[in-house]
């Protein structure tokens, strides 16, 4: 898989002159007024009499391309290019459903005297991510009490509210008149089982976010609560799965049919997401341009339009996907989606392996 | 796509320029009428006016208590009053408290009636001050209740909501509330139709004593009166002259001299001349003669004629007063009830039953001080009974009645009717059942709308739409959508936002008014007045007060003062032209709203006002004081010019609508759009809201309610209305707003099943808390054994304890926290063998023993202990109550429902990456099938979504408020700037293949209610089970583990079918088969193969039969029938 990162001009530089029908059908996916057509990719082999559309590694690897757009450490934009729409797909189920992380599972309630019910605290226990790579533990077994340190990270919230000595009388704001009367992510502590604590260091475990609010105590009610996380997908609980969420777009493209100039053109721009269209000069008139059809959120407001409607069309490119991944901040995205991708790597060859055993029998 | 182009509208640029001077945000008028009026707060105002104004009467009324047995004895009540709730500690000691320990104590939140009296013991007259007679329970929020006044940290500090809002009452731990009761008014004359066709005038006549219903009827053209005393009917001319007026002229001219008339009456007068009555006393003979005898028991024996002149003097037509015999005003009363009934026949202007102007409502207060006078007057008979029996008999000690003031009879009396609901009074023949109804607290807008609700005396069985059917005169009085489905459908109705209802007043202030403003008295009169053209009759409360030339300057007078304050506000005048009158009433019950005052064109509020309201330098009393705006009751808004919008206002508009929304109640408040739904939607939702669950209340968590749902994130609606606020139901909101597809997929959301996201329930979407209590009470026997609280018994190898009592402390009782699965113990309780004092001479043995009665819980899944409280109820016996709970995350099966009466069960649970996705990686909480849309018409749920999205993207909520709220072309504009289609319309992915879905999806935020009917709580099967005793065939109901009917109608498929094993088998094997032994000879059935009745064992022979036609034919033979059976060889 190539991945390379190319300069934002060199992308969009080609701009379209009409397409062939066949070519429209096979590449494009038209946005209508009243519904999307030709929404199912028909380029298999033998489909169409004048294309090869049997399955080439060359061809493949010169039509693939994964282009980074945009990256920081929680969320990531990437366009992935050239490949069926099932094969991106896949990507996106895995991201959000089976690359494994760790989360609260087992919770143990020693003391909960606060206003919150055990099940609410333990279920809101259970969705706060744990920062911890789950690459380096086990999954554990279900009938597993105790755990162990290559399956289990434990944590500990050990909270009690007292009155602060020191509040002024008058006051009733109450974060100045009792102390601990917010419990907070950051409260949860790491208790490293084992060698946990050589392999992840002094702080190598902790809720991503420290500023997610459990539970309000006030003076007298006190929290002691032991919890295991353990190695899951997200397909078995959303707690576990890496992203805020993942998913993909197709890129918008819109040809100008016929030049469209003056008011008419002031309209058009109007219609599409800022930058879209851009207003060219020509001998005192402005002339409309497509110049980054990438921005556009697709509102078809041009449709509206009775004059204008016929004069642009709407399409979306079928195998141009613009992933964009939210990582929950386990993980980086770019580390979730070579994750993801081997994942899908594994499965492909589990299934070949079934299939060989098979052929064995 | 209609509905989009009429919201937009094409409205024209002269017609979106507004008039120059509109009052804008009128509707802050509504917040300060909800502070001072309104919802709740009649019934509050009627208990208050009850115990402040209304006892002190009925103490007036039955002051005094003579005994026969002695002339010098006496009783005298001087004062009476209704103190602050208290509960007695022991013995005359007390203690202030409040209703929040009542609630969990199992007690009564009442207060001590005290009276002051002055009474002789032997020859001294004594005066005692503050003694008690009785308990009256205290309703929540009322004048003596401990939470008025209190602010917000009071009431946290005393675990009460304060948003509450009070209105019932706490009886036994249990939350009454005392329903409305709607009646046809008392004291007005209806003239009406009865089925075959007659017309005829009836009067229901009310007064504190006496209730009694007085007709004129249409006999062969003359005219009767019929009243339940008299055994049949009285010619009319005869009662007239009985009342002293004897000359025929006199009756006509009363009756009225036109031609039609008096050609109308003249068979009346033909008849009493022919039966021979001339004088008073023949007619009084007569009637005398027709009196059904009451048993009266004692009182010097009257003759006939003193009975009739009696009964007509008091209890015919007993609201109008009669003094010393002279019958001219109850005369006069009667010739204008003969004239209505002549002038309806010409053209049948008969009175229409339904009309809201002849409705009272009876509140609580009112009920409240039947029962008790009721209650005090059997207070007062038992002591003059008592007095009777004991004054005679010569004691050492002097008689002394406080002795024999018993404070049970009073306090039973009036817990009993509220904790049962029973109103039965002697004196007026009531005999009411469900006048009370235990609080819902399913969501706060269950209780809420239950302190709205308006029952109707009407019988439910009977088919008639008349009074089941929406009256124009409700408008804004009562909640058009409000109503409950089937049989009580339109008999029970909710009050409208705005609505408050009257309490009694004092009308003498009114009739002295009513005499200087040129009213001239019927008695004065000859009686030819009342028919003139020019002259009008003037009612007060249905009793003629006297006539008027003037009747415009009178009413125009009248509503000057009212409006500059000289009467009450609630006082109301209106003319009837029709029938040439002018009523004023200032009874108690009127339903009635605020408007704005028009004067010449222009509304009286203007933003000045407004704006120093908003300030708060103004409250609603200032706006009534200053005449800016007044109350209307029904009648008087059918006399006015009401203009519902400000540019509708023309030149002849009395009156201003303060809001248009505020003509729906409660529950159709939360309704967003509800002017754009199909009206049945919008009643289907009133019925849910009340289903739904979410929060109840600040206090939620310390209540122990036997039943209570909450949901674990509870949000406000996105799109929010003007009632939402008032009612503070997004303080208290029931619902979450779940993000929308309405697409088809996948087939499980055929027949509006709802297909949920798995991620969003994994992440508290739906999740909710259902919380039980199990109760126990330890009681004392008389023979002086009690229950006992045992430790867990333990296991004699491990030495812990036994599994089912394996979450008990040591004190036996179970700890919070714990986990109880089905059938272990609560309470380790036992309770003594023997209870009842043992007979004298039988031996005492030293120990009592003891069996167990633990409590155990009994349900499907497993609960936990939230909490655990020990205390004592009323009876000192101590109490305890154990709180269960359990998180349920939705699952197939439960019910949701959107605020559109849109409802559907889970169908599918989908993992998120199946779920449709759009452009900006969004998933839909929920997928709903568009087919729910076209039959239901619920635009107003579309218009919901569309508003809900753009108020997503703008950070910011919408109003959906009814004939108003953000308009659709608004929020189009919105979506469209956040890149959005116009239509909420989006391009969507499906997650299954990855490929676009070929339609656009309509997609955005709806508020959805999670519904208390959940399929854990359904859920039922059996294999094998219990049978019933006697017919030996399964049990029937879930609670009963019983099993599944093959009914009648299955039965007939299986015959059609001709599957006759399988009916076999249904029907008998797998029911209640029985081997029974029959005798071929005789047909009768044997036993143990000899037949009884032959004496041989010869014929008999085995066969099995269902149980129950064994029991049929025994049950026959029990009633000489004898069924036999006829045996033959099946291969013969």
């Amino acid at each position: 898989i190539y991945i390379t990162l190319r300069p934002e001009k060199e992308r969009y530089s080609k701009m379209a002159a009409p397409m062939r029908n066949v070519d429209e059908i096979r590449n494009r996916v038209i946005l209508g007024e009243f519904g999307v057509k030709n929404v199912h990719s028909t380029d298999f082999p033998g489909n169409y009499p004048e294309y090869d559309d049997t399955w080439n590694q060359k061809k493949f690897q010169k039509n693939f391309r994964i282009d980074i757009i945009q990256m920081d450490e929680n969320s990531m934009e990437f366009d992935m290019v050239g490949i069926d729409a099932a094969i991106a797909n896949a990507f996106r189920r895995i991201l959000l459903a089976e690359v494994p992380t760790m989360a609260v599972e087992k919770v143990f309630i020693y003391n909960n005297t606060s206003i919150i019910q055990d099940e609410i605290l333990a279920h809101r226990l259970g969705l706060i991510p744990i920062k911890a790579d789950p690459r380096l533990f086990e999954y554990r077994n279900a009938d597993d009490e105790e755990g162990t340190e290559i399956d289990t990270i434990q944590l500990q919230l050990k909270v009690k509210c007292t009155r602060n000595p020191r509040a002024s009388k008058d006051s009733s704001d109450p974060s100045e008149l009792y102390i601990n009367h917010m419990v907070y992510s950051r409260d949860m502590k790491w208790v490293p089982i084992g060698n946990q604590a050589d392999v992840f260091g002094e702080a190598g475990i902790a809720p991503v976010h420290g500023d997610i609010l459990l539970a309000q105590l006030r003076p007298g009610q006190e929290l002691d609560i032991v919890m295991h996380c353990v190695k899951g997908i997200g397909k078995d609980h959303a707690k576990f799965s890496p992203v805020a969420t993942a998913s993909y777009r197709l890129l918008p493209e819109i040809t100008l049919l016929q030049p469209v100039k003056g008011e008419m053109a002031e309209r058009l721009k109007r219609c599409f997401s800022p930058g879209v269209i851009e207003l060219e000069s020509i001998e005192g008139t402005p002339v409309a341009k497509v110049v980054n059809s990438r921005l556009d959120t697709c509102s078809r407001e041009v449709l509206r339009h009775d004059d204008l409607k016929n004069l642009v069309k709407l399409g979306r490119v079928r195998d141009h996907f613009i992933f964009s991944v939210e990582s929950t901040g386990i993980l980086a995205p770019d580390i979730l989606v070579s994750e993801a991708i081997k994942v899908l790597m594994a499965k492909c060859r589990k299934f070949l392996n079934e299939l060989d055993s098979v052929e064995m029998e | 796509m209609e509905f989009f182009a009429h919201e937009f509208g094409n409205a024209e640029p002269q017609h979106l320029a507004a008039p120059v001077n509109t009052v804008e945000e009128k509707w802050r008028l509504l917040p300060a009428f909800l502070k001072v009026k309104g919802l709740v707060k009649q019934h509050i105002d009627s208990f208050n006016y009850f115990i402040n104004v209304e006892i002190k009467k009925i103490m007036k009324a039955n002051e005094k208590i003579t005994s026969d047995a002695d002339p010098m004895w006496y009783l005298k009540y001087l004062n009476i009053y209704v103190g602050m709730p208290d509960v007695e500690e022991s013995f005359n000691v007390t203690r202030p408290v409040c209703p929040h320990e009542c609630r969990l104590r199992d007690m009564t939140y009442s207060a001590p009636i005290t009276v002051d009296i002055e009474y002789t013991r032997g020859s001294q007259r004594i005066i005692r001050n503050a003694l008690p007679i009785g308990r009256m329970p205290i309703m929540l929020r009322s004048s003596n209740c401990v939470l008025t006044g209190k602010t917000p940290v009071e009431f946290s500090k005393l675990n009460e909501c304060p948003l509450d809002p009070g209105g019932y009452f706490i009886v036994k731990g249990q939350e009454k509330v005392i329903l409305i009761q709607e009646q046809l008014s008392k004291n007005r004359i209806i003239v009406e139709q009865d089925r075959k066709g007659a017309v005829g005038a009836s009067v229901t006549s009310s007064t504190h004593e006496k209730k009694s219903r007085t007709n004129i009827i249409v006999k062969q053209g003359r005219f009767y009166l019929r009243h339940n005393t008299l055994s049949e009917d009285a010619p009319i001319a005869i009662i007239f002259k009985a009342m002293g007026v004897e000359s025929d002229q006199e009756i006509v001219q009363m009756i009225g001299t036109e031609e039609h008339v008096m050609a109308a009456f003249a068979p009346s007068l033909e008849e009493c001349q022919k039966t021979q009555i001339f004088t008073q006393t023949q007619a009084l003979r007569f009637i005398g003669n027709k009196v059904r005898r009451q048993r009266m028991w004692g009182g010097p024996k009257k003759t006939k004629m003193e009975e009739a002149r009696e009964l007509l003097a008091s209890t015919i037509l007993t609201h109008v007063p009669v003094k010393e015999f002279n019958f001219r005003a109850k005369c006069i009363y009667l010739a204008v009830m003969v004239r209505r009934v002549i002038l309806a026949q010409g053209d049948n202007k008969v009175d229409d039953r339904d009309y809201y102007g002849n409705k009272r409502l009876e509140l609580a207060g009112q009920l409240l001080s039947l029962l008790f006078e009721d209650l005090f007057k059997k207070f007062n008979s038992e002591l003059k009974k008592i007095a009777d029996q004991i004054i005679p008999k010569q004691r050492a000690a002097q008689f002394d009645v406080v002795k024999h003031m018993r404070q049970d009879q009073i306090t039973n009396g009036m817990v009993n009717a509220i904790s049962t609901g029973n109103w039965s009074l002697k004196r007026f023949k009531m005999d009411r059942q469900g006048v009370t109804q235990v609080l819902s607290r399913l969501s706060y807008i269950s209780a809420l709308g239950m302190m709205t609700r308006i029952s109707s005396q009407f019988e439910k069985t009977r088919k008639v739409s008349g009074p089941r059917s929406l009256q124009p005169s409700q408008w804004g009085m009562l909640c058009p959508s409000d109503t409950p489905e089937g049989e009580a459908c339109g008999l029970v109705k909710n009050l409208a936002l705005m609505t408050h209802i009257t309490t009694d007043m004092e009308d003498t202030p009114i009739i002295k008014l009513a005499f200087n403003l040129g009213v001239e008295d019927v008695t004065l009169l000859c009686g030819e007045e009342l028919s003139y053209p020019s002259v009008f009759l003037v009612f007060l409360n249905g009793n003629i007060l006297g006539v008027i030339r003037d009747h415009q300057k009178l009413v125009y007078t009248f509503r000057l003062m009212r409006r500059a304050g000289f009467i009450n506000e609630f006082v109301s005048i209106s003319t009837n032209l029709t029938d040439r009158c002018v009523y004023i009433s200032s009874d108690g019950g009127r339903l009635c709203r605020p408007y704005i005052i028009v004067k010449k064109g222009h509304p009286a509020v203007t933003n000045k006002h407004i704006e120093e309201l908003s300030q708060g330098y103004r409250n609603f009393e200032d706006f009534l004081h200053e005449g800016l705006v007044e109350y209307l009751d029904v009648n008087e808004e059918n006399d006015c010019n009401i203009a519902l919008y400000e540019h509708m206002i023309t030149k002849d508009t009395t009156h201003l609508e303060i809001e248009p929304f505020t003509l729906l109640g409660v529950c159709a408040g939360l309704i967003p759009y509800p002017h754009h739904n199909q009206s049945p939607r919008n009643t289907y939702q009133c019925a849910m809201g009340k289903q739904a669950m979410g929060t109840i209340g600040y206090n939620q968590r310390n209540r122990i309610d036997t039943l209570m749902y909450l949901l674990a994130y509870p949000q406000r609606p996105m799109v929010k209305t003007k009632t939402i606020e008032l009612i503070d139901f997004e303080k208290l909101p029931a619902g979450q707003n779940a993000t929308v597809a309405v697409m088809s997929y996948s087939g499980y959301d055929i027949e509006d099943a709802l297909v949920l996201n798995k991620a969003s329930l994994d992440r508290g979407f739906g999740r909710c808390l259902v919380y039980k209590n199990a109760k126990c009470t330890l009681k004392r026997y008389t023979n002086q054994t009690f229950d006992k609280v045992m430790g867990p018994m333990l296991d004699a190898a491990t030495r812990k304890p036994i599994w089912r009592h394996s979450i008990l402390d040591a004190d036996g009782i179970c700890s919070p926290g714990e986990k109880v699965e089905n059938k272990q113990v609560l309470v380790n309780k036992s309770m003594p063998t023997v209870t009842q004092t043992p007979l004298e001479g039988s031996t005492q043995t030293g120990q009592p023993q003891y069996r167990d009665v633990p409590i155990t819980y009994k349900g499907s899944t497993d609960s936990y202990i939230e909490k655990v409280m020990i205390s004592s109820n009323a009876e000192d016996a101590f109490l305890i109550k154990i709180l269960l709970r359990q998180t349920r995350r939705p699952e197939i099966g439960d019910k949701f429902s959107s605020r559109h009466g849109q409802k559907g069960v889970c169908g599918l649970i989908v993992p998120q990456e199946d779920m449709p996705f759009c452009d900006s990686g969004i998933c839909p909480d929920i997928i709903m099938n568009p087919h729910g849309y076209p039959s239901r018409m619920t635009v107003g749920k579309l218009i919901e979504l569309l508003a809900g999205k753009a108020g997503v993207l703008d950070g910011r909520f919408h109003y959906g408020t009814a004939f108003g709220g953000s308009k659709v072309k608004d929020v189009c504009e919105d979506l469209i700037r956040y890149g959005y289609h116009y239509q909420g319309k989006d391009y969507v992915t499906s997650g299954i293949t990855g490929e676009p879905l070929e339609a656009y999806i309509y997609f955005g935020p709806v508020y959805y209610q999670k519904l208390k009917h959940m399929v854990l709580d359904k859920m039922h099967a059996r294999a094998r089970g219990p049978r019933a005793v006697l017919t030996r065939q399964p049990t029937e109901g879930r609670s009963r583990d019983g099993g599944l009917r093959l009914g009648e109608m299955e039965r007939d498929c299986l015959i059609g079918y001709g599957a006759s094993m399988l009916l076999l088998e249904r029907l008998m094997i797998s029911s209640d088969a029985f081997e029974v032994d029959v005798c071929g000879q005789c047909g009768l059935l044997g036993y143990s193969a000899w037949c009884h009745y032959c004496r041989s064992s010869c014929h008999v022979s085995s066969l099995r039969i269902p149980y129950a036609c064994k029991l049929l034919f025994q049950e026959l033979q029990s009633m000489n029938i004898v069924p036999r059976l006829k045996l033959s060889r099946y291969n013969e």
